[in-house]
């Protein structure tokens, strides 16, 4: 580290345009005390806090514009209607998509993939296969389990290394007449790797194969944009990117949710019903049946404009830091083994100490008002890859964590294996 | 640690003086990790899945005999702090009749602050115990 980038990292000034302290006022969440200690949340990969800005939009939303969206001829509902049209314009800038028909709110990264583990597969036969990679998360296996079980598909599995990188050389051997997709995550969730989907989407593409990337943890660590990956779909969920719970985004290039058939039926996704036959709606209403979280469209849209005004070269750097001293500051303990060591990693650091059980490692840092995940991260087939059987102890970091909340927790984790080991 | 008092109600008492001498969480929960560290080992050979007690998060073993009118418990865990908790509520229930046993409540979860500091799925085991040991008492009496 550079004295400039030192001394950045003791102020949190990284330039004009992010300041930690600034950040942090704007998260009322983060200044409370839990167990009589000041609370230091590192548990941002399981879900971000959220801005004031998200928190006062949503209330300003229902103080005067509720109405249900795109059916009622009064003034509130139009009002309503126009602002999630406008949330869906804003997921679509900020994924950098080329048009909002692109764009379909989800309840988040899971509901996107069982959307497309049901609508892409309409004209899949038994033995076509999906490539996904060994750092998924459930979300991104579980519904292609299901979808082997139903029609007799074949996963295929991108192998990872010792360090928790995808071994990419691998996948063009995967690759066959199948293959019907390849479903990779842009950031895994239990490790922090950062995975070259960039890459994964141009050798898939060459051979006329689509890419599915789940971003659940890509987005909140930096802007997307689907064109320079070259994915043809993107998930992302609003929670895990300072937004509210329960509402995300499925993107897909082009025509694509015109060539696939709809997920759910109901209210909004038709044109014309009538007992003898359907006819669906344009997308993107044609896979949003019912009432959709609109207050969360509307809060997940405000915190994509407030994290997209960011200063992010600052906030990377930033970032980088929290990671090299988590790191270097755990790597130090005696006993302890980070599991995920890639070279491109964002500040997520998962590890085991010798002899203590991961939900010890939580409950005692809990204790000394320290916010960490223990246990499977919903990555079970990844957790038996690193014999990690009983999970692992996973610190996320976020933007707004500070250098002295690592070097609290890297002091906490010390003492919690002394008095565990 | 104190010598198994010679009620209950005397021992949640106890357990409720030794908590409040302590000055945090952190210390209790080292306290409650002593308590399991003093109980007796339990045999390798019955940490199978017929002794494993389900519903925690972590791998809890169970055993029980009757000793004439008095209920002994048996219990280990990989997870200190739960292994501790079982030792906590055996010095509670261990080796009481099961008049004794039903005459208690569980509010000692709550009166020693263990409902609202232990994790949900924690507390949800812990209750479950005391539940299963209950109906051990419960078994014997009818």
């Amino acid at each position: 580290m550079s004295d400039a980038q030192q001394q950045a990292a003791q102020t949190g000034q990284h330039g004009e345009g992010f300041t930690v302290g600034a950040i942090r006022e704007q998260f009322p969440v983060l200044h409370q005390e839990v167990h009589g200690k000041p609370l230091i949340y590192l548990d941002n990969a399981a879900t971000t806090q959220k801005p004031r800005v998200v928190i006062d939009t949503i209330r300003e939303f229902y103080e005067t514009d509720n109405a249900n969206i795109h059916r009622g001829v009064h003034t509130l509902s139009a009002r309503a209607s126009e602002r999630f049209e406008a949330a869906r314009a804003q997921v679509a800038r900020s994924l950098n998509a080329t048009s909002e028909r692109e764009i379909v709110f989800v309840r988040g990264v899971t509901e996107a993939i069982n959307l497309l583990a049901h609508s892409l597969s309409h004209d899949w036969q038994a033995g076509d296969e999906v490539i996904l990679s060994e750092l998924e998360h459930h979300a991104n296996i579980v519904p292609w389990l299901m979808l082997k079980e139903r029609k007799g598909i074949e996963i295929k599995v991108i192998p990872a290394t010792e360090s928790g990188e995808l071994e990419i050389d691998a996948l063009p051997g995967l690759l066959s007449e199948r293959t019907r997709l390849v479903a990779v995550n842009h950031v895994s969730n239990a490790l922090g790797t950062i995975n070259p989907v960039a890459r994964i989407a141009a050798i898939a593409r060459e051979r006329g194969v689509p890419v599915l990337v789940d971003g659940a943890q890509g987005l909140p660590h930096g802007p997307v944009d689907v064109e320079a990956l070259g994915c043809d779909f993107y998930a992302c969920s609003s929670h895990k990117v300072f937004g509210p719970s329960g509402v995300g985004a499925l993107y897909a290039r082009g025509d694509w949710f015109e060539r696939i058939p709809p997920f759910m039926g109901g209210g909004d996704m038709i044109e014309e019903v009538r007992f003898d036959g359907i006819r669906y709606a344009p997308p993107p209403s044609k896979f949003e049946a019912g009432t959709p979280n609109i207050e969360g469209a509307i809060g997940f849209a405000a915190a994509l404009a407030w994290a997209n005004s960011l200063d992010w070269l600052a906030v990377e750097r930033h970032e980088a830091t929290l990671l090299a001293r988590m790191t270097d500051g755990l790597a130090s303990i005696t006993d302890l083994r980070i599991v995920g060591t890639a070279t491109h990693k964002v500040p997520v650091v998962s590890f085991l100490i010798d002899g203590a059980h991961p939900h010890d490692i939580g409950t005692l840092l809990d204790s000394m008002g320290i916010a960490i995940r223990t246990g499977h991260h919903c990555a079970m087939p990844l957790m038996q890859r690193f014999s990690a059987l009983a999970g692992t102890a996973r610190a996320s970091a976020a933007f707004y964590n500070t250098t002295d909340e690592i070097d609290q927790f890297v002091a906490a984790v010390a003492r919690v294996r002394d008095m565990l080991v | 640690m104190a010598d198994k008092a010679p009620t209950i109600d005397a021992e949640i008492s106890a357990l409720k003086d030794e908590f409040a001498f302590l000055g945090d969480w952190t210390e209790r929960y080292q306290y409650i990790m002593d308590m399991g560290k003093q109980m007796p080992a339990f045999p390798a050979e019955k940490q199978d899945e017929a002794h494993k007690f389900h519903g925690c998060q972590s791998q809890v073993w169970f055993d029980y005999e009757w000793d004439g009118d008095h209920l002994k418990l048996y219990g280990t865990s990989d997870a200190a702090i739960v292994k501790g908790l079982i030792a906590l509520l055996f010095r509670i229930y261990s080796d009481r009749t099961a008049g004794e046993i039903l005459d208690a409540g569980n509010g000692f979860i709550d009166e020693l602050g263990l409902g609202a500091h232990l994790s949900a799925n924690r507390a949800t085991g812990l209750v479950n115990m005391v539940e299963k040991i209950r109906s051990l008492a419960a078994e014997k009496a009818a």
